[in-house]
Parts: C-alpha cells; sequence; structure tokens
C-alpha cells in the first residue's frame, strides 16, 4: 500500500519518525563528540573540554596503525577473491540451466543467513582438522565466505536483467568467449560488481565475530577496539579511530546505493 | 552447385524432445529462404543450429560446403539478426554496428566509415551517436540488421524480426528486407509463424510441424498444392476434405484441400453443389469470411466485400471448380 504524493503525514507520525532516527544515530555522533574530549579515563557528558590532540596521539601509535593495516589487508583480499568467485557462480546460476542449480545458489546465500557465530565455530574447527594454523589467510578465508554473497547477489540481480541474447549476439558477431566477457559481459555487470565489492569490502572491513574465531594472534580494526574498551588507556583513540571506521565502510555503502539505484529497464531488450 | 546451407539427417533432441528430427534440407545461394511453422515447431532450433548456438545431436550441417558441426559461432561466416535485437545498451549506434569488425581487429577509422555505411543502407544514417535506448523499435531492427550485415556473411538469419513490429510498420520492413536482399544477394534465411510473411518475401518455404519439414517449395506450390493436411490448414487456413466427400465430387478417395476464395456461395436451393447452412460471419475488411455448415463438415468460404449475404443460419448452395480442388498426398 502506498499512500499519496504531496498528502504531509500527521504531526504525530512526524515527532515518532524523529526520535526513532534520533534514537538510532544519537549514539553514533556521541562516539565523534567523544573523541575531542579533554578526560582520557571515561566518558563524562558533557565533555570538561574540548581537544585535537587525540589525533596527534592516534596517528603515533603503531598499534593503531597495525590493526588499521589488517583489517584493510583482509578486507581488499577477501573482496577480490568474493569478486571472482561470486561474479562466477551469479554467471552459472543465471545464464544455465543444470541440477541442483537453486540449491547452490541457497548454498551460497546461506552464509548471510547463518550466524556469524556458527560460520565462526564451523570454520574454527574446519581450521584445526586439517591443521591450518590460524594466519592472515584464516581471516582472510572466513571473511570471503560472506563477501562472496554480497557479490554473487548483486551480480546475479544485474545478470538477470541483462539480456542472454546480448551474449549470443557478441559470439555471433565474432567475439570469442573473453572478448565476449571484455566488451558486452564486463561492461554491463561492473556498476554491479563495484557496488558487490564496496559492500563486501565494508563488511569485511568491521566484522568482529568470524574473525575472532578465524585470527589468531593479530587483531583486525574491531577487535583492536574491543580489547581497548577493556582497558582503558588513552580512551578518546578509540574514538578517533571509530570515527575513521565509520567514514570507510559508510562511504562506500553510500555509493554501493548510487550505483545500484537506477537501471530498472531490461538491459539489452529491445522492447 | 554448392548449397548455401544443407542439412543432411539433422536432428537435435533435448532429453526426449525432438526439437529437429532427421531434417533434410538444401538452401541455394543468394536466395530468401523462410522457415514457416507454429511455435516449438523446430524452425527455430534450425536457425540456431546454422547460427552455430546449438549443436546436432545427430546428422551433418554444411555452409558452402564447409562442415559446421563443432565450429564455433564466433567462427561461422553467418551472422543473425536477434528477435529481441539484442543491442549492446552500453553502446551508442555506431559502435554497435561496428563491433562484429572490432572484435576481428579492424582498425578505428575503416570500421566506423563501414558501420556509417551499413547505417545507410538500411536508411538510418547520421544515427551513429544515439544510445540504442532512445530508438523506436523499427530503428534498434535496423541497427540490429546494420549490425549483422557490416560483417559481410554469407548467410544472414533473421529470427522473427518482424515480430515486435506494428502492422504498417511490418509491411515497410517486408518490402525493404526482400529489396535489401535482392541488392545485397546474400541468402537470407528467414524464421517465422506468420504465413503471410512468408508467402510474400520468401523465394522458398519450408513448412515445419513437431520438429519435421513438411513441405519446401515456393510460396505459390507450398499455398496452391499442400502435401498435406497440415500444410492445408496451416497455410492460409485452407477447407481440408475428408476422402469420403472429395470422392464424391473428384472420384478419388485422396484428402483434399479447397482455398476459402475458391468457394461460391449462392442462395439457389436446387442445382449442382453442396448443400450447406451458414452459421457465422467474419467482417475483415476487403473480404469476408463465412462459416459453413456442409451436413457436419465446417467449411471456410472467402468472399470479396460488398457481396450480398444470405443470413445467418439459411439455406445455401456451395460450388467451385474441379481445378480448385487439390488432392494431397497424404495416405487417405
Amino acid at each position: 500500500m502506498r499512500s499519496d504524493r504531496g498528502q504531509s503525514a500527521p504531526l504525530g507520525l512526524k515527532i515518532a519518525a524523529g526520535c526513532g532516527l534520533l534514537f538510532l544515530h544519537l549514539p553514533i555522533l556521541l562516539i565523534f563528540v567523544y573523541a575531542f574530549t579533554t578526560e582520557e579515563k571515561s566518558f563524562v557528558w558533557p565533555p570538561p573540554g574540548l581537544t585535537l590532540q587525540w589525533f596527534a596521539v592516534t596517528w603515533n601509535r603503531p598499534d593503531v596503525w597495525e590493526a588499521l593495516s589488517l583489517s584493510v589487508r583482509v578486507a581488499a583480499i577477501s573482496t577480490a577473491i568474493a569478486l571472482v568467485l561470486g561474479t562466477l557462480c551469479a554467471a552459472a546460476v543465471s545464464q544455465t540451466r543444470f541440477f541442483g542449480r537453486e540449491a547452490i545458489s541457497l548454498l551460497v546465500i546461506l552464509p548471510i543467513a547463518l550466524p556469524g557465530i556458527i560460520t565462526g565455530i564451523a570454520l574454527r574447527s574446519a581450521f584445526s582438522l586439517a591443521d591450518i594454523p590460524f594466519s592472515f589467510w584464516t581471516i582472510v578465508l572466513g571473511h570471503a565466505t560472506f563477501c562472496v554473497v554480497v557479490v554473487y547477489n548483486n551480480a546475479v540481480a544485474r545478470f538477470r536483467r541483462t539480456s542472454g541474447s546480448m551474449i549470443e549476439a557478441s559470439m555471433d558477431l565474432g567475439a570469442d568467449g573473453f572478448q565476449t566477457f571484455r566488451h558486452v559481459v564486463l561492461p554491463n555487470i561492473a556498476t554491479a560488481l563495484l557496488a558487490g565489492g564496496m559492500l563486501a569490502f565494508a563488511l569485511s572491513f568491521d566484522e568482529v565475530i568470524v574473525t575472532t574465531f578465524t585470527a589468531g594472534q593479530q587483531q583486525t580494526v574491531p577487535i583492536w577496539m574491543l580489547e581497548e574498551l577493556i582497558r582503558p588507556r588513552q580512551r578518546p583513540v578509540t574514538n578517533v579511530v571509530a570515527m575513521v571506521v565509520v567514514l570507510v565502510t559508510l562511504l562506500p555503502i553510500l555509493f554501493a546505493y548510487y550505483l545500484t539505484r537506477d537501471g530498472d529497464q531490461i538491459a539489452g531488450s529491445g522492447k | 552447385m554448392t548449397a548455401a546451407v544443407s542439412f543432411k539427417q539433422v536432428s537435435r533432441h533435448f532429453g526426449s524432445v525432438r526439437a529437429v528430427d532427421a531434417v533434410d534440407l538444401d538452401i541455394v545461394p543468394g536466395e530468401f529462404f523462410a522457415m514457416l511453422g507454429p511455435s516449438g515447431s523446430g524452425k527455430t532450433t534450425c536457425l540456431r543450429l546454422i547460427a552455430g548456438f546449438e549443436q546436432p545431436t545427430a546428422g551433418s550441417i554444411s555452409i558452402f560446403g564447409e562442415r559446421a558441426e563443432g565450429v564455433p559461432p564466433y567462427r561461422r561466416n553467418v551472422n543473425t539478426v536477434f528477435q529481441d535485437y539484442a543491442l549492446f545498451p552500453h553502446l551508442n549506434v555506431l559502435d554497435n554496428v561496428a563491433y562484429g569488425l572490432m572484435v576481428k581487429g579492424v582498425g578505428k577509422a575503416e570500421r566506423l566509415k563501414a558501420a556509417e555505411e551499413a547505417l545507410s543502407l538500411v536508411r538510418l544514417p547520421g544515427y551513429g551517436a544515439r544510445r540504442p535506448g532512445q530508438l523506436s523499435g523499427g530503428q534498434r531492427q535496423r541497427v540490429a540488421l546494420a549490425r549483422a550485415l557490416v560483417n559481410q556473411p554469407k548467410v544472414l538469419l533473421l529470427d522473427e524480426p518482424l515480430g515486435a513490429l506494428d502492422l504498417k510498420l511490418r509491411e515497410n520492413m517486408q518490402e525493404e528486407l526482400k529489396s535489401l536482399q535482392k541488392v545485397l544477394g546474400i541468402t537470407f534465411v528467414f524464421v517465422t509463424h506468420d504465413q503471410g510473411e512468408a508467402l510474400s518475401m520468401a523465394d522458398r518455404v519450408a513448412v515445419f510441424n513437431d520438429g519435421r519439414i513438411m513441405q519446401v517449395g515456393t510460396p505459390e506450390d507450398i499455398y496452391q498444392r499442400p502435401k498435406t493436411r497440415f500444410v492445408a490448414d496451416f497455410v492460409g487456413s485452407s477447407n481440408v476434405l475428408p476422402p469420403d466427400f472429395v470422392q464424391r465430387y473428384a472420384g478419388q478417395h485422396r484428402w483434399g484441400s479447397l482455398r476459402p476464395e475458391s468457394i461460391r456461395v449462392s442462395t439457389a436451393t436446387s442445382g449442382d453443389g453442396v448443400a450447406a447452412r451458414l452459421v457465422g460471419t467474419n467482417y475483415l475488411g476487403a473480404t469476408t469470411r463465412l462459416a459453413l455448415d456442409a451436413d457436419g463438415l465446417r467449411l471456410h468460404a472467402m468472399v470479396p466485400a460488398g457481396t450480398a449475404l444470405p443470413a445467418e443460419g439459411e439455406a445455401v448452395m456451395l460450388t467451385f471448380n474441379r481445378d480448385s480442388l487439390h488432392l494431397m498426398d497424404e495416405p487417405a
């Protein structure tokens, strides 16, 4: 059901919506404010004074840089893996018919539907069964499980909107498989892949649960933040990092949203 | 002479479905060949076998004497105009047309010039900078045609290319395709379920049903001298006459066909002819189609507009020339 356009909502509804939004987003703003507080042991409201010193302190803390660099590398590589596997899987599921197609589609989506803790435990026991020591690559593997889903979902939706005869037309005009992929398939799914990739990057960047099960002694940014909260030392540093994390994850998500928002018409359909 | 396309006992089965079943076919170079049949009759599968999108389950296909089995679509000198046109939405019209030359490695200036010429050929000069999404259905159709022709194929395949166009546009395109084919001298293979289209455009027509070719011949052959009941009924909805009926009028116990326009309807109550009763009339503009009941046998007659018509339910007398009653080969 859709309400009439141009008709204004009642005042009570407006206030309720405003309160809801505030409830959701005020805490995030508070985190930003605490990044500038002069009080370092505990969070006091209102902040006794404002300072920019925590930015400098954060800049000079090697553990922050280690965690950031690990998170970026993990997110980048799991996104790259997800882009390749997710696209291939989406192409197979949407362009061909084979036995068990629906089952595969479900199995690919499952990791994101399952609670992260299940995925985490499953991976952890699998790693120890196979005698794989925890390392950078075990984190990447863990993250790739749910990054693939995001890329797959985006790519499969785009493939469905891309006319299958376009690929045949390309072959018909003399392009082999690689040329068809390069000149026809890729340009048509590029924005979907970019959107999926950025979402996957953002998901990986702030993942906690699967990471706790698959990481050894290494700390990604979210894990590092959890540790910081337990051992209070230069507390506002956490808030500075939190601000960075919000920006790093929010911008790609916004951008991805804009990329996939348009284009409801079926690409390549002539009618 | 080598056939442009030759099928020898070609079959294409999908599981237990025999989409194409032991088809023999020879298409002459330079002819306009139509594959006519209802949906699911195997005509499109035949086209896809020529294009290389399908491989035969059995039999052999050759294109200008070269074996085609196992040759991928991109190595066949055959191009297709797709039913939904399948233009590339991310390229402009000129790049769409030049695509085939681009993947073959033709230089940019040369291929754009060739593409521009192809666009002129289909009467769309200067449309190169537009996107496919900005064109009308008829224009997209022409772009798809130009995109195929720019590669100078030996055989051009057209998969119901006029299906999505409205009637007026379709008639124009029929004439244009026909004259284009004459000018270029390329073999056109055309798939359609519209018998009028097949008859008006093709040099020869193959009528498909259930994966088999029922009859191949000139439009006149197909229309005037159908070999089977299916062809008689599908091409121009002829009256199919049972052997007993035919025996009474032609002296032979065989299936017969009688064109609706060959039947004359009069209100005379006695004399030679078939006594019948008028059960319905369909006004079609230039003609009127009459549904008649001749002692349980349902017949149709086509009379020119303006003819005085008996009322529905009235008794009429049907007459026809003995010559226009065609006897079919199909066993009685």
